[in-house]
């Protein structure tokens, strides 16, 4: 393989809308703060904008705002839009973005997610909130589990995590350790929605919501909108906070798309996503810095520590006991800005910004001499992910 | 989950209606490829292995394994009453076919993995929900 054409590409601009449990704003209202923010953040005005991407390009509490909403909003003159919920999870959305760019599509793409789940009603069965991978009916999840009262992924997350302590003896207080890291670094995030000191006792006291997963083990739903724009390398220079690089990118769906028959109760669809990310680098899993993985549900992390190598299969549960080595002065500091469960649902683009915060040596809880970020964000059959550089890759 | 039945929030496709009016005769069936007799779950189109079209629902003994399962504390359907088991059972003709279901007829706390299962069916309308209890067990 040549040079990956992700790599013609930069992350030149990245911002975040006021978050909170209720604002009870409108998704696009919330949309143009992110917006606005990350394209002055950039060094660009809304005239050097001629591209927009977003994930998954429909309303509601899930899906936040259209990206013909801000293209309107702003009276943008683009050359290029794109959504869809049938991208590698919500980063693909950034994937699209960083194609378009790499094949001189677009120059600056303002990419963003926004969810307004907080404010915007309870989780429905066949609401459109949550996700399902885009598919409905005779192929979708929903079908064989609807009918007996598992409607929510908590039920299907909570499957795969009874299986991994079966087969690995993986303990509670050992998917405890991935909460009790995010509450102890939500504490430095400003934005975070819950920052009360939770200890592993707190963890292992809470309500069960489908065994073995209890209330927090589920993220909190909230309101805001994290937006990025993504440039051509060649404005790096011209980038007044920095320019983060694109190494590679992980997209690959080689298993079944689906919740219930994927092949591996004990992993999930980024098993394939970072094999495929780190196909197409130089770099290895020694070289990250830091990661932020996705912890809708904390067992995504273990499954997410576990595909992109950070330890071997089944191993993770005692990777990440006692939190030393997730910690920010550990071997790898985990989901720096608190990650889902404590900061905010923001479906992965939190833990975006955080790495470029990361990057830019601008995160509240810096690590030190950052240089190589690993993002992974999604579940079951939807996950993408990002493998970001200091610089230009 | 005793008592009366909680809703069953059936949405059957042309593909799958068999599935959810089979156990009107009692018995379970999963859709097979009638000429490389592959079993295929969710059924679809036609057989993703060999892509014939000769597909059609089979009758399966409705025996089969729990290959993990979760209690549910949270009331997620209303009338679904809390604690109740949601689990994946892979059928003995084929591992690879999982079943999402609920597991009845017998204590919550004797549900594990490995667990041996067989089908019953609750009637819900025009449908007939596949369910599962412990292998062996006898009509209440």
């Amino acid at each position: 393989m040549g040079e990956p054409l992700e790599r013609r590409a930069v992350i030149s601009g990245a911002a975040q809308s006021d978050v909170g449990r209720r604002l009870y704003r409108t998704g696009i209202d919330l949309t143009v703060d992110a917006a606005l923010r990350a394209i002055t953040d950039a060094g660009l005005t809304t005239a050097d904008i001629d591209g927009v991407s977003t994930y998954p390009g429909f309303g509601g509490s899930f899906g936040g705002a259209m990206g013909a909403e801000l293209h309107e909003a702003l009276r943008l003159s683009l050359n290029w839009r794109s959504s869809g919920v049938e991208t590698a999870g919500p980063l693909g959305a950034v994937h699209n973005a960083i194609l378009a760019v790499a094949t001189g599509v677009a120059r600056h793409v303002l990419v963003f997610r926004t969810v307004v789940e907080g404010s915007g009603g309870p989780l429905r069965p066949g609401s459109g909130s949550g996700g399902g991978g885009g598919m409905s009916g005779s192929a979708g999840p929903f079908q064989f589990m609807i009918p007996y009262g598992a409607a929510s992924a908590a039920c299907w997350v909570a499957c795969y995590a009874r299986r991994h302590m079966h087969d690995y003896g993986t303990t509670r207080t050992q998917l405890g350790a991935i909460a009790v890291n995010g509450r102890a670094n939500a504490a430095a995030n400003p934005k975070a929605i819950y920052t009360e000191p939770m200890t592993i006792d707190d963890y292992l006291a809470v309500r069960m919501v489908s065994e073995p997963l209890c209330l927090y083990d589920c993220d909190v739903p909230c309101d805001g909108s994290t937006a990025v724009v993504v440039s051509h390398r060649d404005y790096a220079p011209d980038a007044p906070a920095g320019a983060v690089g694109v190494n590679a990118i992980g997209t690959a769906i080689r298993g079944r798309p689906s919740w219930d028959q994927f092949d591996d109760l004990t992993s999930m669809m980024m098993r394939h996503t970072a094999a495929s990310m780190w196909e197409r680098t130089e770099l290895s899993v020694d070289d990250v810095d830091t990661a932020q993985l996705y912890d809708g549900f904390s067992w995504l992390t273990l499954a997410w520590i576990e595909a992109m190598g950070f330890c071997g299969k089944g191993e993770s549960g005692a990777f990440v006991e006692g939190g030393t080595n997730i910690g920010p002065d550990g071997a790898v500091p985990l989901n720096t800005s608190g990650g889902q469960l404590s900061a905010g649902r923001l479906h992965g683009f939190g833990h975006l910004h955080e790495a470029v915060m990361q990057l830019r040596g601008t995160a509240n809880i810096g690590v030190d001499d950052c240089e190589v970020v690993a993002v992974g964000a999604g579940g079951g059959p939807e996950t993408g992910s990002l493998l970001l550089t200091k610089g230009p890759s | 989950m005793s008592g009366d039945s909680p809703p069953r929030f059936v949405l059957a496709s042309p593909e799958s209606e068999f599935y959810w009016r089979s156990g009107a005769d009692g018995r379970l069936r999963i859709q097979r490829c009638g000429d490389c007799g592959r079993w295929i779950h969710p059924p679809g189109p036609a057989c993703p292995f060999c892509h014939s079209r000769r597909i059609g629902p089979e009758p399966v003994a409705g025996t089969g394994t729990v290959a993990t399962y979760t209690v549910n504390h949270k009331e997620w359907i209303p009338g679904f009453t809390p604690p109740y088991v949601f689990a994946f059972v892979e059928l003995d003709e084929d591992p690879t076919v999982r079943i999402g279901t609920n597991i009845v007829g017998c204590e919550i706390g004797e549900v594990e993995i490995g667990m041996r299962v067989e089908v019953l069916f609750e009637e819900s309308g025009e449908w007939h929900v596949p369910l599962f209890r412990p292998a062996g067990a006898r009509e209440p």
